[in-house]
């Protein structure tokens, strides 16, 4: 286990019934650093991030979480309570699709609100305020504080979902596949916004994606997955520009330039 | 009454309802799972309550029933007349003399006695249900007192409309842990669940679930700081015996928009009027 590392994975294996969906899967990240995860659909990147956020226990292996008093925290032997009371302020989850995540029938200023008011916050003008403070980093006109999701487009509800996410200033955030589903043009300003936010706070991420510019754009190291295996990882411009694996290469070599 | 056990339910039955009784005391808010029993009443109309107020009356209690405030509708003339039949208890209007009251949507005006009990009728005991659709879910949420959603719904009133506007069966916590459904009395009823000196007993049959407030518990209604509870009362004295500081209910009295707004608990207006109040 690497010492300083904010989320330390080793071995993990996991799989349903015959598929081995995580075959020996050793995971470090930093304190500040995103990290992708790459691979072609059924890799199991998705499982990769379940188990390493507690939601999925795997059959085989450790997931440590350093604690900011500096203390290691085995993520599957925390009680429910802890790990749910770390889900809601340390950690953050961003869904590919936000509306499973946001309470469509609650007004956006309602989303945002919800972490801090389930971590105690108890005034409603204070609450009210960082909902408009964070409505406004993510770019959201102030006059739709009162609005439902409903009435938000695709970009909106993602941006909504980050801010949501963002209120309690979590050290370390999961993303599945957050720009997917979106056009291009709402993409790239999604991931600019991701990429200021997380450089601004400096928040921790995991970004599962398959698309190879979004990692390229948002990650410092990445790693390549294949039938749940890691093939390749490493410096996300070293990997890209100079793949070795034949799997990486296909990856790169598929992406369609513009 | 010839082939009927006293006040009903059968003694094993009562013996599961009061071991139910004893666990939610124990834990006061908690909702305790209990083996509802088929009532002679529609669910709905007291089936929970009842069966509480079975298992508690001895045949030396005076029973009071009060729905509403009122000791002379349906629901509450048939529930006393019901326990009069099958437990032979003496039966009441007056709240000081009683020493069960069961009542549904109300709380009496005058203060409740250490040596009285309330029990309530409860249509839905998860003070969470319209928030969270799964049971399961918010059956976890209890246990990890995981309550940020219910403020969620605060907000959204505040937000919408300048003040919390949950007018009866308004969220409380109870002892500084459980969140709880006060049944859907009055929101100007919550205070008086407050270190109540009654014991306070909630039953509720579709759902088959106890819970209770045991005497001098903190019964705390939830609010933001800068949006503090307030229980609200129509601003008019009774027109029959001229209270300000009671619930009123409104009444429609012809069929040109006069109406009359009256105390909602009966026998606290006909007490207050019969002294020469009005």
């Amino acid at each position: 286990m690497s010492e300083d590392a904010l989320l330390s994975a080793r071995c993990l294996t996991v799989s349903f019934g015959e598929i081995p969906a995580l075959v020996d899967v050793d995971v470090d990240l930093w304190p500040g650093e995103m990290l992708a995860v790459v691979g072609e659909s059924g890799s199991g990147k998705t499982t990769l991030l379940n188990v390493l956020s507690g939601r999925l226990t795997p059959e085989r292996g450790v997931v440590q979480y350093l604690d900011p008093a500096g203390s290691l925290r085995n993520v599957h032997a925390m009680p429910p309570p802890a790990l749910r009371r770390l889900h809601r302020s340390e950690w953050g989850f961003v869904a590919q699709n936000p509306r499973e995540v946001l309470r469509m029938g609650i007004s956006a200023g309602g989303n945002i609100g919800e972490r801090l008011m389930a971590q105690g916050a108890r005034h409603y003008g204070q609450i009210r305020a960082k909902a408009l403070e964070w409505l406004a980093q993510v770019e959201i006109d102030a006059a739709r504080i009162d609005d439902l999701p409903r009435a938000f487009s695709g970009g909106m509800l993602q941006r909504l979902q980050i801010a949501r996410v963002l209120v309690t200033h979590p050290r370390l955030v999961f993303m599945d596949e957050p720009t997917g589903g979106l056009d291009v043009s709402v993409q790239a300003r999604l991931l600019d916004l991701i990429r200021g936010l997380v450089a601004r706070f400096g928040i921790a991420a995991v970004l599962v994606t398959h698309d190879i510019a979004v990692a390229r754009l948002l990650a410092q190291r990445i790693i390549v997955m294949r039938r749940g295996r890691v093939v390749e990882a490493g410096l996300t411009d070293q990997v890209l520009d100079d793949p070795h694996h034949p799997y990486t290469q296909l990856l790169v070599s598929s992406v369609l330039q513009a | 009454m010839n082939g009927y056990n006293f006040a009903y339910l059968d003694e094993q039955t009562k013996r599961m309802i009061r071991r139910a009784l004893l666990k939610a005391v124990a834990i006061p808010g908690h909702q305790v799972p209990f083996g509802s029993r088929e009532m002679p009443l529609p669910y709905g109309w007291g089936t929970g309550g009842i069966q509480v107020t079975a298992s508690v009356l001895g045949a030396d209690d005076v029973l009071k029933v009060i729905d509403q405030g009122a000791d002379d509708t349906t629901n509450a003339v048939s529930i006393r007349r019901f326990f009069a039949r099958t437990a032979g208890v003496r039966t009441t209007a007056r709240t000081g003399e009683a020493t069960v009251i069961q009542t549904r949507h109300r709380i009496p005006e005058t203060p409740l006695r250490e040596d009285q009990v309330i029990v309530y009728q409860v249509p839905q005991p998860e003070p969470l249900w319209r928030l969270v659709p799964s049971r399961a879910e918010t059956r976890r949420m209890h246990a990890l007192a995981d309550y940020g959603v219910m403020y969620v719904r605060l907000y959204e009133d505040v937000a919408r409309l300048g003040q919390v506007a949950v007018s009866y069966d308004y969220p409380v916590m109870v002892n500084g842990r459980y969140l709880m459904a006060p049944s859907p009395v009055p929101a100007f009823d919550n205070p008086k669940m407050h270190r109540m000196a009654a014991l306070q007993l909630f039953g509720a049959g579709r759902e088959k679930r106890i819970y209770a407030v045991p005497p001098y518990t903190e019964v705390r209604s939830l609010d933001f700081e800068d949006h503090p509870f307030r229980p609200s009362r129509a601003p008019h004295a009774c027109g029959l015996c001229g209270a300000t500081d009671s619930y009123l209910d409104e009444v429609v009295t012809d069929d040109r928009g006069t109406r009359l707004f009256v105390c909602s608990d009966t026998d606290y207006c006909a007490h207050r009027r019969a002294r020469g109040a009005g």
